[in-house]
């Protein structure tokens, strides 16, 4: 990693840095916890943002590209979101604040704030170091979030969706969640919120405990102009089994990081992303995910849509414990590139200690296949109805993997509607 | 009701000209064969014919009912009636059939001003025309073609032309991978498709196709041209001589 010289503090940063000082004596913790988030500020500010000369943000160069931040207006109110299918149970954070929440048998959600003021062991405001932009922003000035645990041996009937819902201005939201050994559950987690100008930033850890099967499908469809950085930090133990889905539908300015750990043997990761980048909009997508005992299988597929100046990114690391033997990890990035103009990078990147493991990675960038689109022309499908119906295709596909017709049906109608304005 | 005079096209990447002066005249209720050897053209033309943008028409035109369909994309030509049966149909991945059907026939039914058809009448339909071409309603529920046998495509593409109703219906090598069972259903699916107002061009590079769709006229393409046209005759001519003779008769 090469280290980044100290440069003059950008507006943004500097919007931070004096945010900071006016926000923190209402942020919630207590005197440990201020101290945690004015570290995590005097990192931003000694530091500064990460350019492309930090390897993990290469291609994204988020001190050039967050070019203002706006300032948090606490008394602002989101308005109200549907459950993304019928009948989820909702937790739901307005404008960073616990908004209101349903009860769940074998499911319990508190407050995150409360337990920060309260100092319940365990709950803290971490980040990963120096460069780690999403998780310092959001442990300096996180308001709330929900920490949920889910019981052991619970099989909770229905999808729980989070929500994290904004109109402008700043919201940072953290969640914790467990899903107890031998539970099942499916979890949806929405970012959203209106067409005002938006710094959103949510850290979540997961952890899926022994014999536990789980869902989380993340569906990004903040505002046209929104800078949205997102962190899961994921671990799974032994036999655990994680279906984690990504979509990004909009969005100005996104980050989404992946920090997985395959901590138990017999865990098994599906890790499934859409990225849909239109207009002039920045997306990226960056896993590292360790593999880290014997016998753990994990898939990884990546698809993206560019068009428009769009600009799209994929990192995906998977490392490999010299004696986590019998590794099985298949990763694959595929691209399809609407316009001259638009652009995606890929980073795959293998890093195995192992000697008895299959791994593989592939990528791909591409235009609509000019085949394709002739066969659908002759039989009279017009030429914009054949491209929607082949770039559908080509992210359908792994929309249709997931084992909840409504969901599919939710995430396909989204599909369809940023299709009809970009397609 | 199809009129191709003097036609030169070429490969738009690097120049080649494939076709050169090709004149050909197609009349309603008309089966006409093309035949010639690997290399003369006949993939080009069909591809001409369905408004392909890899070739260049650089002199002559195509009338299609009296009216020039080179400015038409090929969904126009589509919509307008006419019908391209692919030598080797596109797989294509996550597009169902079903679904790939029901756009074709309702957009085509849009662009001529007709209604959308309903579903259950849409299935009615798709079932009627499977049954003729032994095709299942299992092997629709699959993705486009895909994993399709060869003789699977061939009879998709014969079920779509059923299903679409075209005026001008293009067979290219219909018969290349087919054994002769599936020849037999093939041939019957278009067979059934002759009438007074629909014209049939049929490419092939062997006789055996033309025993089961028996041809009004037929015509020798070579190097671009059609260098002779005859009745039925002149394929077995072709069969028993081999294509040397003809070429360098015309020649």
């Amino acid at each position: 990693m090469t280290v980044q010289s100290k440069l003059p503090l950008t507006a943004a940063e500097t919007t931070l840095v004096e945010a900071f000082g006016e926000q923190f004596s209402y942020l919630p913790g207590n005197a440990g916890m201020v101290t945690l988030r004015d570290r995590a500020v005097q990192a931003i500010k000694e530091t500064g943002l990460p350019t492309r000369k930090v390897e993990a943000w290469h291609y994204t160069d988020l001190r050039r590209l967050l070019k203002d931040v706006p300032s948090h207006d606490d008394a602002a109110v989101a308005t109200d979101l549907d459950g993304l299918v019928d009948g989820t149970v909702k937790l739901v954070l307005n404008n960073g604040k616990m908004a209101g929440q349903e009860s769940v048998d074998g499911l319990t959600a508190t407050s995150l704030a409360d337990a920060l003021r309260a100092d319940v062991s365990g709950v803290t405001l971490s980040d990963h170091g120096q460069y780690d932009a999403t998780g310092l922003i959001n442990s300096a000035f996180v308001t709330d979030g929900f920490v949920i645990k889910v019981d052991d041996g619970a099989e909770i009937a229905g999808p729980v969706e989070l929500q994290s819902l904004h109109d402008g201005g700043q919201v940072h939201t953290r969640n914790l969640v467990t899903v107890g050994e031998g539970a099942k559950v499916t979890l949806f987690d929405r970012h959203a919120g209106s067409d005002k100008s938006v710094l959103a930033s949510n850290v979540t850890e997961l952890t899926v405990r022994k014999g536990a099967e789980a869902m989380w499908v993340t569906v990004q469809e903040q505002g046209e102009t929104a800078t949205h950085l997102g962190q899961l930090n994921v671990t799974l133990e032994e036999d655990a089994k994680l279906t984690l889905f990504v979509i990004n539908l909009s969005g100005h300015l996104v980050r989404q990081e992946i920090n997985a750990d395959v901590l138990g043997e017999g865990a098994d990761l599906t890790f499934r992303a859409i990225n849909l980048v239109g207009g002039d909009a920045h997306c990226d997508v960056t896993l590292s995910l360790g593999h880290l005992v014997p016998n753990t299988n994990s898939t990884e597929t990546v698809r993206s849509v560019v068009t428009g100046k769009g600009q799209g990114v994929f990192q995906g690391q998977i490392r490999v414990d010299q004696i986590a033997q019998k590794t099985d990890a298949q990763m694959a990035c595929n691209t399809l590139l609407l316009s001259d103009d638009a652009g995606f990078s890929t980073k795959p990147e293998l890093e195995i200690f192992a000697d008895d493991v299959v791994c593989a990675h592939g990528a791909t960038v591409a235009e609509i296949d000019h085949n394709h689109l002739f066969y659908l022309m002759a039989r009279g499908i017009s030429e914009k109805t054949a491209r929607g119906l082949l770039i559908k295709a080509f992210v359908a596909e792994i929309v249709e993997e997931l084992d909840d017709e409504a969901l599919v049906e939710a995430l396909e109608t989204r599909i369809d509607t940023w299709l009809e304005a970009h397609g | 009701m199809l009129e191709i005079k003097n036609l030169h096209a070429r490969i738009a990447e690097d120049g080649t000209e494939i076709i050169k002066g090709l004149d050909l005249t197609v009349k309603a209720g008309e089966v006409a064969a093309i035949m010639g050897p690997n290399g003369s053209g006949k993939s080009t033309l069909s591809y001409i014919l369905a408004g392909r943008e890899d070739y260049e028409v650089t002199d002559g035109d195509i009338l299609y009912n009296g009216e020039s369909i080179l400015e038409m994309d090929p969904a126009e030509r589509a919509a307008a009636g006419l019908f391209l049966a692919f030598q080797y149909p596109m797989e294509i991945p996550g597009v169902a059939t079903m679904q790939f059907l029901k756009v074709a026939m309702n957009e085509q039914r849009k662009a001529r001003g007709e209604a959308e058809l309903t579903t259950p009448d849409f299935i009615r339909l798709v079932k009627e025309a499977a049954g003729t071409l032994d095709i299942s309603m299992e092997m629709l529920k699959r993705p486009l073609n895909v994993g399709f046998s060869g003789g699977e495509k061939k009879r998709a593409e014969i079920l779509q032309m059923k299903l679409l109703e075209p005026k001008l219906c293009v067979l290219d090598e219909t018969d290349s991978g087919l054994d002769i069972d599936a020849l037999k259903i093939v041939a019957d699916g278009v067979n059934s498709l002759r009438s007074p107002d629909r014209a049939t061009i049929v490419i092939t590079h062997y006789q055996r196709l033309l025993d089961y769709i028996v041809p009004d006229t037929v015509h020798v393409l070579s190097k671009g041209k059609i260098i002779k046209t005859g009745d039925k005759s002149l394929a077995h001519e072709l069969e028993a001589k081999g294509y040397a003779d003809i070429i360098n008769e015309a020649a």
